[in-house]
């Protein structure tokens, strides 16, 4: 099936303590989309995005996720196989999540960590393929001269791009952004947002992004999900966010989540 | 005490600290100073005299150390060489201990399982004095240098495993999750994001642990593990205070030459 969901979340719940971060969210994501999820802080993006890609397990019950037809978790318990999964997703976070002390391309031939042997990995004996691999992921986000650096001396734009660079080297299937822009200055979060979105496009990778920036959203991305309070209160096209519904959404000041200025 | 009542202009009084607030204060120091006045005749407090009406003794003793004979000078710098060797094999075994049993010890990437019992194990380690092993190992292994590396190798081992786990446990999350994001194996995540950021404080920790074990085989001389501090014993043993001065002004030099360059080292490490 051409169309069949490469990322499939069914009735999934999670909560920390006393606080419901997901209430019974499903959600499908077809191969090829590029979606934005949005919602007010504390909604529930990030712990979506999270529990996609097996780094925390969702509450026991009634909940599964599947990723490329392959079980990620369900009922609380993260699959054994969860390592090849996420080998295939590429995952980029709001504080870039580099080894700040490792070069630059140290930090992004390690995403080759999931389909080398184990030995190779952990001895860092990196095939010459691999780096040459990772020369191009440097060179086409734009940061190939750098890689001799310390990832840590960079600024966060250079970062956030070396982290999409490892994803590249994964040969990521799919990629979530966890608010990938929201550590950045307005330049260099266009720019990233530019080369997640020519990935989408040029490349058909899968786009899960969660945003801050309702424009960006409404900009970059085809199909726009919002989640309220850990329920999906919209799923469609940019274009039914009215001025109502966003107020519905974030609350009266719904034009704080503006960065160039709210529609209407 | 009387009930508080609120000043003109419901200002409230300053804070006083009850009888009861005080009393376990008081408990305490009372305690400390019982403890000091029985212990007063056991340790021979009332000798301090002697320090002084002993002068005579004390300036003979002085005036030969003033006296240094440095006939002998090869001898107590090769043997100062030994103490500093038994201190590197010493200290560089208990890094090779200490990486994967530091690892283990550590919270926030060992199972509870895993990670009590070999901190109970630590703890034996490390409160055994390294003299007492000392003395077992000679017993093992015999009179010599290695019984001494084996002894700081144990005890430092302990104590750098303590240390390491604490470096781990105060790691930033978010590199280790990175690196678990791309697939990568438990292992993998350990060799790339854990042990990188805490590489400068364990080599740190390390240096200053071999600072101080060459100040520690020094003195695990003295139960015949070889090196400057045997050769120390005997001089005192043998009332040669003119040599005893000679190896004593080795023993500083040597020590305070190995804190200048390991604080030097350890200050451009973090």
């Amino acid at each position: 099936m051409a169309d069949a969901a490469v990322l499939s979340v069914r009735n999934v719940s999670k909560s920390f303590g006393e606080r419901r971060a997901l209430a019974g969210v499903s959600l499908q994501v077809a191969r090829g989309e590029m979606i934005a999820l949005i919602g007010p802080s504390g909604s529930g993006k990030s712990t979506l995005l999270r529990s996609i890609s097996g780094l925390q397990a969702i509450d026991p019950g009634e909940g599964v996720i599947e990723a490329f037809g392959e079980t990620v978790q369900a009922r609380g318990k993260i699959s054994d196989k969860v390592r090849q999964v996420r080998a295939r997703i590429g995952f980029i976070f709001q504080q870039f999540n580099l080894v700040g002390r490792l070069t630059l391309f140290t930090n992004v031939v390690l995403g080759a960590l999931g389909r080398l042997p184990g030995w190779r990995g952990v001895l860092g004996l990196w095939p010459a393929d691999t780096r040459a691999q990772a020369m191009a992921a440097l060179a086409r986000v734009g940061v190939a001269d750098y890689a001799a650096q310390r990832a840590g001396t960079l600024s966060g734009g250079q970062q956030q791009r070396a982290a999409i660079a490892r994803a590249l080297v994964q040969r990521a299937e799919v990629v979530l952004a966890d608010e990938p822009v929201a550590s950045l200055d307005p330049v260099s979060a266009r720019r990233v947002m530019e080369t997640l979105s020519e990935l989408n496009r040029d490349d058909g990778l899968t786009v899960v992004v969660t945003l801050h920036q309702v424009d960006y959203a409404l900009r970059y991305c085809r199909r726009v999900v919002a989640l309220k309070a850990g329920l999906v209160v919209y799923d469609g096209p940019p274009s039914g966010l009215d001025r109502d519904r966003l107020v519905d959404i974030y609350g009266p000041e719904f034009e704080d989540v503006f960065w160039e200025g709210a529609p209407q | 005490m009387s009930t508080p009542t609120p000043l003109s202009g419901g200002i409230p009084p300053p804070p006083s600290r009850s009888l009861a607030q005080r009393a376990p204060d008081m408990l305490v120091w009372g305690a400390v100073i019982v403890l000091l006045v029985i212990s007063f005749k056991p340790v021979e407090m009332s000798n301090l005299g002697r320090l002084f009406s002993n002068s005579e003794n004390m300036r003979q003793y002085g005036a030969e150390l003033l006296r240094p004979d440095f006939t002998n000078i090869g001898l107590y710098v090769s043997q100062m060489w030994l103490t500093v060797q038994i201190a590197m094999w010493g200290t560089g075994l208990a890094v090779l201990l200490a990486i994967p049993f530091g690892l283990v010890c550590s919270r926030n990437i060992s199972p509870p399982w895993l990670q009590q019992p070999m901190r109970l194990l630590m703890n034996l380690l490390r409160s055994i004095p390294d003299l007492v092993i000392g003395t077992f190992f000679i017993v093992a292994v015999g009179l010599g240098p290695f019984a001494g590396v084996l002894a700081l190798a144990i005890n430092t081992g302990g104590v750098l495993a303590k240390l390491f786990s604490e470096a781990v446990e105060a790691i930033d999350r978010g590199p280790v999750e990175g690196v678990r994001a791309t697939g990568a194996a438990p292992l993998q995540e350990v060799v790339w994001a854990v042990i990188p950021q805490v590489a400068p404080l364990w080599a740190s920790y390390a240096l200053y642990r071999f600072e101080s074990n060459s100040r520690a085989a020094t003195v695990l001389g003295l139960i015949g593990a070889g090196g400057i501090g045997q050769v120390l014993f005997e001089s005192l043993n043998a009332f040669a205070y003119q040599e005893l001065s000679t190896i004593i002004i080795v023993i500083i030099v040597a020590v305070s030459l190995i804190d200048l360059l390991s604080q030097a080292m350890r200050s451009r490490l973090i």
